[in-house]
């Protein structure tokens, strides 16, 4: 029944998953961390710049994004991000797009962190002279980001998911290897009960071990 | 709060403003003018490329509005169904029975934690191997059965936020003055639910929307981003047919926010129900789809478990 498997590199496509996954998360916790310092900044045109992108970033399907970073930025513009080769071209595209579009969440959830901290912190932390990147840095973000654990996990698990998006532009992952193998094997149940296995192997630990962590660092109130 | 973390700029943080607003300006323009160069260096600022959308209908009547609709189809049909369908497994997941409240909430954490993508090809494959669907529906079919079965297990943990943000004490007096269970559900709890969940279900319809862009990539469904792709094939012109599309999308979706927004805080304001509203915000957390998140800011905090209701 599921002999298929000997043929198929499943393994190594949930890796590319996994990959993607990761090298995403890492980008877009740095850019959306940026994005969301801009948007609660003092100056303007960075708050302007920061809640523009936000708002115009999250409104278009992932789908877009990667692929117009693959046949926009890649062979209309001949952009290539230093790889050589068809594979790695699209992978690390696909991940550029990821980050651009997972940033954004990663952004609000981190705005939604921030306001969790009560004002008086933020007030104390200026009370006694400190500056706007020390009351951030030192004060407001240390706590904010214990209280973000939670949103930010289901922004992983969200990234997790949307790595199959990558299957659109021919990236070797899950759901483009489960594409191959249904038309090629005529085991349907099986093929599908392996891949939505791998998927729940991925998602649910992520939730189940982050979640427990995100009720152990929360700053309890 | 945002305010909060500033004083008042003085004379010295004026200036330190003014510096980094035009430090930020030249990396913008830098930016900007690197996009540009690199646009006009592969011609792709002709007009000859733009020139279709912004002169004669032909490239509305012919690709985007076609597919428009087919997205805005697929996504109406997908919400009607999984809209019950949600329903009924948020409220078996609240069910007294402990096999029902198992099988639901098996049904709600397997479909949350699969791609809707993966959803959608099986479906395809489902329906080309067990019935007769004509192979051109067969995409349509798939894509609705992929977001139906996804966004019916989101749905269900909204409804189920929902029920549960409403106070105990709703469910005691039905109890006390004599209704049976079904009872309690359909004339108490379902009604202040429903004005309770509606911003959420609005915003979900945004997830969906931006969803069935997958169908056309992946499964040939002929919606608006596999038509864009068939309309750039015709003119030549990718990035500006990507572009135009993208702005459509923005449209749509910041429309449906800006909707569920003002229907939150008009919820907010004329509380007439007893539950917490849940909002766009409350969706991500739900749904894990870190869906729309709207202004979080002053949301009560009867539901701050529903982060906790995932695991």
């Amino acid at each position: 029944m599921f002999d298929f498997l000997g043929h198929y590199d499943v393994l190594g496509a949930f890796w590319t998953t996994v990959q993607l996954t990761l090298l995403s998360a890492v980008g877009s916790l740095v850019w959306g961390t940026l994005l969301a310092a801009m948007r609660v900044g003092p100056v303007p045109l960075m708050r302007g710049f920061a809640t523009a992108y936000v708002n115009i970033v999250r409104n278009i399907p992932l789908t877009v994004i990667i692929l117009f970073s693959s046949l926009g930025l890649n062979q209309t513009l001949g952009i290539s991000l230093g790889a050589k080769g068809f594979d790695a071209i699209n992978f690390r595209l696909a991940v550029l797009g990821l980050i651009v579009y997972t940033s954004a969440f990663v952004c609000e959830a981190i705005r939604a962190g921030i306001n969790t901290v009560p004002v008086g912190q933020a007030e104390a932390a200026r009370a006694i002279g400190l500056s706007f990147s020390q009351v951030l840095g030192l004060v407001v973000l240390p706590q904010a980001f214990r209280a973000t654990v939670g949103p930010l996990t289901n922004v992983l698990i969200a990234l997790t998911k949307n790595t199959t998006v990558a299957a659109a532009i021919n990236v070797a992952e899950a759901a483009l290897l489960m594409k191959k193998m249904i038309e090629n094997e005529a085991q349907l149940m099986s093929i599908s009960a392996v891949i939505a296995f791998g998927f729940v192997c991925l998602t649910l630990p992520t939730g189940l071990i982050l979640g427990w962590v995100g009720k152990k660092v929360a700053v309890k109130r | 709060m945002t305010s909060v973390l500033y004083d008042a700029p003085g004379p010295r943080a004026k200036r330190r403003n003014v510096l980094y607003t035009a430090a930020f300006l030249v990396v913008l323009a830098a930016l900007l003018w690197w996009v540009y160069s690199a646009l006009s260096d592969k011609g792709q600022l002709d007009w000859a490329l733009w020139k279709p959308f912004f002169s004669g209908s032909e490239a509305y009547t012919t690709y985007i509005w076609p597919g428009l609709q087919k997205t805005l189809e697929a996504a109406a049909l997908a919400m009607v169904i999984a809209l019950p369908l949600g329903a009924v497994l948020g409220i078996a997941r609240l069910s007294d029975h402990a096999w029902v409240r198992v099988i639901a909430a098996v049904l709600v954490e397997f479909f949350r934690a699969i791609p809707v993508l993966v959803l959608m090809i099986f479906g395809l494959a489902l329906f080309a191997q067990y019935t007769d669907v004509s192979s051109d529906d067969r995409p349509f079919y798939a894509v609705v059965t992929g977001l139906v079965l996804y966004n019916a297990s989101v749905l269900a943990e909204i409804v189920r936020a929902g029920i549960l943000s409403l106070p105990k004490g709703q469910s005691e007096a039905a109890l006390a003055i004599g209704l049976r269970k079904g009872q309690l559900m359909r004339l108490v709890l379902l009604p202040q639910s429903v004005t309770v969940m509606l911003p959420a279900i609005v915003s979900q319809l945004v997830v969906i929307v931006k969803d069935t862009a997958l169908g056309g990539a992946v499964l040939t469904f002929p919606e608006l981003l596999a038509s864009a792709n068939t309309m750039s094939g015709y003119y030549g012109n990718f990035i500006a047919s990507l572009t135009v599309v993208a702005v459509i999308y923005v449209l749509i979706n910041f429309s449906l926010t800006s909707f569920a927004h003002w229907l939150e805080g008009r919820l907010r304001r004329g509380k007439k129900s007893t539950g917490a509203v849940l909002g766009a915000q409350d969706v991500a957390h739900i749904a894990g789809t870190a869906a729309t998140g709207a202004d979080p800011a002053g949301h009560p905090s009867g539901i701050g478990d529903i982060n906790g209701t995932k695991k």
